[in-house]
């Protein structure tokens, strides 16, 4: 008897939930990724789905295609196109490819945004880029002032000379280390972004430059290789590697000490303002306009340039403290 | 072969099979029925299923690998494959996207578009039919080397700027919800299908695939005849990529990655036989569709795509594996 109890009971609370989640108010985004299966996206839903519960009247859809590609989002698109969802996020494979199809979306009423990797300003109606140029200078020469409070010398390991996006974020950090006058740069060395050579270049400027207090290496690769040099020329404690690296790869360096922190964007922080954002346009709250301040929930505030992009936040810093639990992330 | 055999050979039945279960038996028909059971299960499981905009939206999602699998099929049916359609695609949609820096109107990006593909199907058909390669290595070989142009000319950069017009093949649309690929689809079937099973060009795709031996010293040209079906692999490849582009308004060296192995599955799903010989064209036109709808179908339920690629891969397997038992079954009845 008790067992049909329950039966009846669970039958009862399942039909409830499932109309709670059909009920009408209940608003659908999509959040659509580069490919399924990236520990980084994963990371995206889940702070996707801290926005969506906060939020309360919201229900993520998680989805992208098998492959990188453009014509499986397309395919992807069209689903939720024809699903009808409020609003769709996505992380675009190409920028341009996607525009006649978010179009689509747009003209049929969909909210349509873009965060990490953006779609041309046609294809959406605002892009959320994890952090600008400038955050990253400021944070890249913090992190090695931070470690080396009496001042001294800094190398930069970089990927290669022509790479666009290193180029500009060690512009941004000479342009801010007149904040620091103790702090001098010594050198750029360019590693390719292949780990042999990163690590050659990293032991040579240990060698040029004996009172060297920290490298800075804006590339996954570059931080990686120098932090291996620093430690087999046992070099951790005097000289601090710092930069953009991946928590699973750092996390090993961390550990050892030789690099004391190092910075990339939180994905959760990411897919938690981008959900924030798409409620807030989908719902009429606010506009995606050149200027327009938008309301990101616990990560602040963005205000949008003339190109309708927003940084979100400073690069998350991560130590010892935090990148074990990362590092199971990305 | 043994005695024992000889009375089996020779046996004659009492009635004939019949029309139903000779239809019945056909693959096509067993498509049919798999291609409507999909319908009907997907208008139950989502409420946005029938919807007419939404069925042509979902049509984009094979009308280009269908058309390049019409003239696939024709290849594969003779016994030759051509593993580099969708380089030929990147190549083609690279050339039109330089073209439009120059200055270039609608009508030449079309003209463009069929003259590249068509090279490049006489590139591959010189090297197979004319020199006698095989063509599954050939083919590999020029995937790399058409797309590798196109990397090459573009490398992390992308081409737009298409004109206005152009837009047309991809996003517009012939009446109602009847879009221009969709059209392009059915033109190109009927054509396909007449050309297969209803001229004598048809006739020795079929007895080449069967044995080309044979073929050649019953007069067929063997070498022209693959030849023209790498020229016509070409050709749908270029207008497939007409329309693609059309649709993405913009050209990256990464275009079409991996359509030649989905079309080969429209392929081989259609019941063509690999080893060559056998297949028809109602058989690609409905594994398209079945393709299609499948695909849509866990599109509109959330389904990750694996499980659709998962879903694709049984299917094929079953495909050949099906007729292999059955007949193993019939054998030891």
């Amino acid at each position: 008897m008790s067992n049909w109890k329950t039966l009846l009971t669970s039958a009862a609370v399942a039909t409830a939930v499932f109309a709670n989640v059909a009920h009408a108010d209940t608003k659908r985004i999509a959040v659509v990724v580069k490919a399924l299966g990236i520990g980084f996206f994963d990371a995206v839903d889940k702070g996707a789905e801290e926005a969506a519960k906060q939020l309360g009247d919201v229900q993520i859809i998680y989805t992208g295609p098998t492959k990188t590609t453009a014509e499986g989002q397309i395919d992807v698109i069209n689903a939720l196109i024809a699903q009808k969802v409020d609003a769709i996020a996505i992380s675009a494979n190409d920028k341009d490819a996607l525009v006649p199809v978010l179009k689509k979306a747009m003209d049929r009423g969909i909210t349509v945004i873009s965060f990490d990797s953006g779609v041309a300003p046609a294809g959406r109606e605002m892009q959320l880029n994890a952090s600008s140029t400038e955050l990253i200078g400021k944070m890249l020469i913090k992190m090695a002032a931070d470690s080396m409070p009496d001042g001294g010398k800094v190398a930069v390991l970089s990927a290669s000379a022509t790479a666009t996006n290193q180029n500009a974020w060690i512009d941004a950090m000479k342009a801010s280390m007149s904040a620091y006058p103790n702090i001098k740069l010594d050198e750029v060395a360019y590693g390719d972004d292949m780990a042999d050579k990163s690590y050659r270049e990293a032991q040579a400027l240990m060698q040029k430059y004996p009172n060297l207090k920290a490298i800075i290496a804006p590339t996954t690769v570059g931080i990686q290789a120098a932090a291996q040099a620093v430690e087999d020329a046992k070099m951790v404690g005097k000289i601090n590697v710092t930069g953009l690296g991946l928590p699973s790869e750092m996390a090993g360096h961390v550990h050892t000490g030789a690099s004391q922190g190092f910075a990339i964007w939180n994905p959760i922080d990411l897919g938690y303002a981008a959900t924030m954002i798409a409620d807030e346009l989908m719902t009429k709250k606010a506009e995606a306009k050149p200027g327009a301040v938008l309301d990101m929930g616990r990560m602040g505030k963005v205000t949008l340039d003339a190109n309708g992009e927003g940084a979100m936040a400073d690069p998350f810093f991560y130590n010892a403290k935090n990148v074990d639990e990362f590092a199971k992330i990305f | 072969m043994s005695l024992s055999d000889t009375p089996h050979a020779r046996h004659i039945p009492d009635r004939l099979a019949s029309p139903l279960s000779r239809a019945l038996k056909r693959w096509e028909v067993l498509l049919f029925l798999v291609a409507a059971a999909i319908f009907v299960i997907n208008s139950f499981a989502s409420p946005y299923f029938l919807d007419p905009w939404s069925l042509s939206d979902a049509t984009y999602n094979f009308t280009e690998k269908a058309m390049i699998g019409f003239a696939m099929a024709l290849l594969i049916i003779a016994g030759e494959i051509d593993l580099s359609v969708a380089s030929i695609m990147a190549l083609t949609s690279t050339a039109m996207g330089f073209a439009v820096t120059l200055g270039a109107g609608t009508p030449e990006l079309v003209a463009i578009g069929i003259v590249v593909g068509l090279a490049c199907g006489a590139f591959n058909g010189m090297l197979v039919a004319g020199m006698g390669l095989p063509s599954i290595v050939v083919t590999i070989g020029t995937m790399s080397l058409f797309r590798g142009i196109s990397y090459i000319v573009l490398g992390d950069k992308a081409y737009n700027g298409y004109p206005a017009s152009f837009a047309y093949f991809g996003q517009g649309y012939v009446w109602w919800v009847f879009s221009f690929e969709l059209a392009l689809f059915a033109v190109a079937a009927l054509v396909f299908g007449v050309l297969l099973h209803r001229t004598n060009f048809g006739r020795a795709i079929y007895v080449i695939g069967n044995n080309p031996v044979a073929a050649l010293f019953s007069g067929i040209r063997v070498a022209r005849v693959k030849f023209i079906l790498f020229l016509l692999t070409g050709v749908m490849s270029g207008i497939a990529s007409i329309c693609l582009t059309s649709r993405l308004g913009s050209t990256r060296p990464s275009i079409a990655l991996g359509t030649e192995l989905e079309a080969v599955t429209m392929v081989v799903l259609g019941g063509v036989n690999i080893l060559g010989g056998s297949g028809t064209i109602p058989g690609v036109v409905l594994a398209a569709l079945v393709m299609g709808l499948v695909t849509f179908g866990f599109g509109l339920l959330n389904v990750p795509g694996i499980v659709m690629s998962i879903f694709i891969g049984l299917l094929l397997i079953g495909v050949i594996a099906l007729p292999r038992l059955w007949a193993r079954a019939r054998r030891r009845r």
